[in-house]
């Protein structure tokens, strides 16, 4: 059911790192993931995307391990290091740590040298003895970052890495990452809301709303009828500009083939308009953005 | 010359600060004062046990902490009700219950102050065993799970995800403060015990700028504390366990004037 036919459409990419398989998990009785299918390839970003409560943190956490599915299997390439930066970090006044300390903390002693050219990669250089807690938004992300980079990862694991940071502090993260990749020819699997920005710097879009709505290139996932379905028509429209679609959908969310082809039902029990609501805030955002002077 | 029942006092006083001043800051950082205090109000329950099978006082109230620190591990996992209301009923219904046990036990007469606020001048060399003994195991523990410990306390998230030992790391640190409750007890007494946890520790914060800089001053704090409470007890026959706690309020006091750690932070922000 993805876009391109196939969840592994990322040009120019090596072996799969990472893949989720038929992937379901169900707490209390609720399903937060059903046949979820993912996978990350050496040297391409892909970017997870899908509303509020879609299950992209869950996602992530089984991915990781953390979290055991109740249906479907991960596979991993054998001895995979994986970097990863959760969503919420928070650091406590209360605890006093320097950055460098932070990143040492609970690593195997890096090769020499590794740290400060990780601090320069990631340009908090000059911040090495601050206190983490007097970090701006950016400068921790950026700290997080380099704490993943010290364990010499093949995969990143990114959930939401812009979070807490300006408009184009945002641009000059999603290009240190776009740059990360290239120098360590990792693979990138990160979250985002950021829809404009992400599209841009994404080889491929996976969109899951518990179940996988659409995978694939960022322009044919953004045509995807179910993405549109999902963001608001002009979610997809304003991301590639190339596109006019028939927003005639109903809100039971059908999942369509990329050629147009028949429909396979979904059920769909949360709240759309909520959804709908929430992508044309980010449509508000975008159409001042696209000049590169939003203030998102 | 001091007499023999102060120098056992000051030896086993330090004794519990230097331990209690490291396992302190976990105490702090992890926001975990009303666990301390809930443990604590349930080794009352221990003392009574204790007394009635005539056991020694200090494992008595060792296996009640264990095992309501361990009851508490448990009830974590359910969502309906939050952790400090779990926390106050079951230390309430163990305070209760050993209090009732203590008023029925026929022929024992039991001085409750005791226990309630400490009695260091009256600690045998027993006690002081126990408190060495036990001590230097908790700091041990506490050094071994000492990563894994600080970076779930930073983020349990993160730790998981990069394969620290997360639950094991803080299932030693919960047995630790069960097991320093225990020890500390005689000292200050149920009522006071989390004081010696968290003030030195909060009063080491703004002089440290690392995790184990705040932990050896949090030890050093409380030491002195013991030493000016002991100190003011003697010199104006105040009772000991209070004075020890007193005198650890006035550093932290002292702390936040003195220290310029708290003035630098507020300028980076």
């Amino acid at each position: 059911m993805s876009a391109d036919g196939g969840t592994n459409g990322g040009g120019g990419a090596g072996r799969p790192l990472i893949a989720g398989v038929d992937l379901g998990v169900k707490r209390n009785g609720k399903t937060l993931l059903e046949h979820v299918h993912i996978e990350v390839a050496e040297n391409e970003i892909v970017t997870l995307i899908g509303p509020n409560g879609a299950g992209k943190t869950t996602l992530i956490r089984v991915l990781l391990g953390v979290l055991a599915p109740d249906t479907g299997t991960v596979e991993r390439q054998p001895g995979l290091h994986i970097g990863y930066v959760p969503q919420r970090f928070e650091a406590d006044p209360v605890l006093p740590l320097t950055v460098s300390r932070f990143l040492l903390l609970g690593t195997p002693r890096p090769p020499a040298g590794a740290l400060d050219r990780i601090l320069d990669e990631t340009g908090i250089a000059e911040l090495r003895q601050a206190p983490l807690h007097a970090l701006s938004g950016g400068e921790l992300q950026r700290a997080l970052l380099a704490r993943a980079l010290l364990r010499d990862p093949d995969l990143l694991i990114l959930d939401e890495p812009v979070q807490g940071v300006d408009f184009s502090g945002q641009l000059d993260l999603y290009d240190l990452i776009g740059r990360l990749k290239r120098e360590y020819g990792c693979g990138v699997l990160m979250v985002s809301h950021d829809l404009h920005i992400v599209m841009r710097a994404t080889d491929r879009v996976v969109c899951i709303n518990r179940h996988l709505c659409c995978a694939g290139q960022p322009e044919a996932v953004s045509r995807h009828p179910e993405y549109v379905s999902l963001f608001g028509p002009r979610a997809g429209e304003l991301a590639v500009y190339t596109h006019e679609h028939d927003h005639a959908h109903d809100l039971a969310g059908h999942v369509v083939p990329a050629d147009g082809g028949h429909d396979h039902h979904h059920d769909h029990d949360h709240d759309h308009d909520h959804d709908h609501a929430h992508a044309h805030v980010h449509n508000v955002a975008h159409d001042k953005g696209t000049g590169g002077a939003g203030d998102a | 010359m001091l007499e023999s029942f102060v120098v056992r006092a000051l030896v086993g006083g330090i004794g519990i600060a230097l331990v209690a001043g490291p396992l302190g800051c976990f105490v702090v950082w992890r926001r975990m004062a009303y666990f301390g205090s809930s443990i604590a109000h349930g080794a009352l329950l221990g003392v009574a046990l204790g007394l009635l099978f005539g056991v020694g006082l200090t494992p008595a109230v060792l296996v009640v902490s264990v095992v309501l620190a361990m009851l508490l591990v448990l009830f974590q996992h359910q969502r309906l009700l939050p952790t400090d209301t779990l926390l106050g009923i079951l230390a309430h219904a163990a305070l209760a219950l050993g209090l009732i046990a203590l008023a029925l036990m026929e022929g024992v007469r039991v001085d409750l102050m005791a226990y309630l606020f400490g009695d260091v001048l009256s600690i045998g060399w027993i006690d002081v065993a126990w408190i060495y003994g036990g001590g230097a195991l908790a700091l041990g523990a506490l050094v071994l799970v000492w990563t894994p410990l600080l970076a779930a306390t930073l983020n349990e998230e993160l730790a998981r995800a990069e394969g620290l030992p997360v639950g094991r790391a803080r299932m030693v640190l919960m047995l630790l403060i069960a097991l320093v409750v225990a020890i500390a007890m005689k000292i200050v007494g149920v009522l006071l015990i989390v004081s010696l946890l968290i003030i030195p520790a909060a009063a080491a914060r703004c002089f440290a700028r690392t995790p184990e800089a705040m932990a050896v001053f949090a030890a050093a704090i409380g030491v002195l504390s013991v030493i000016g409470g002991l100190a003011a007890s003697m010199a104006w026959d105040w009772p000991a366990g209070p004075s020890i706690v007193a005198a650890a309020t006035l550093l932290f006091v002292v702390s936040l004037g003195a220290g310029g750690g708290g003035r630098r932070v507020a300028e980076r922000r």
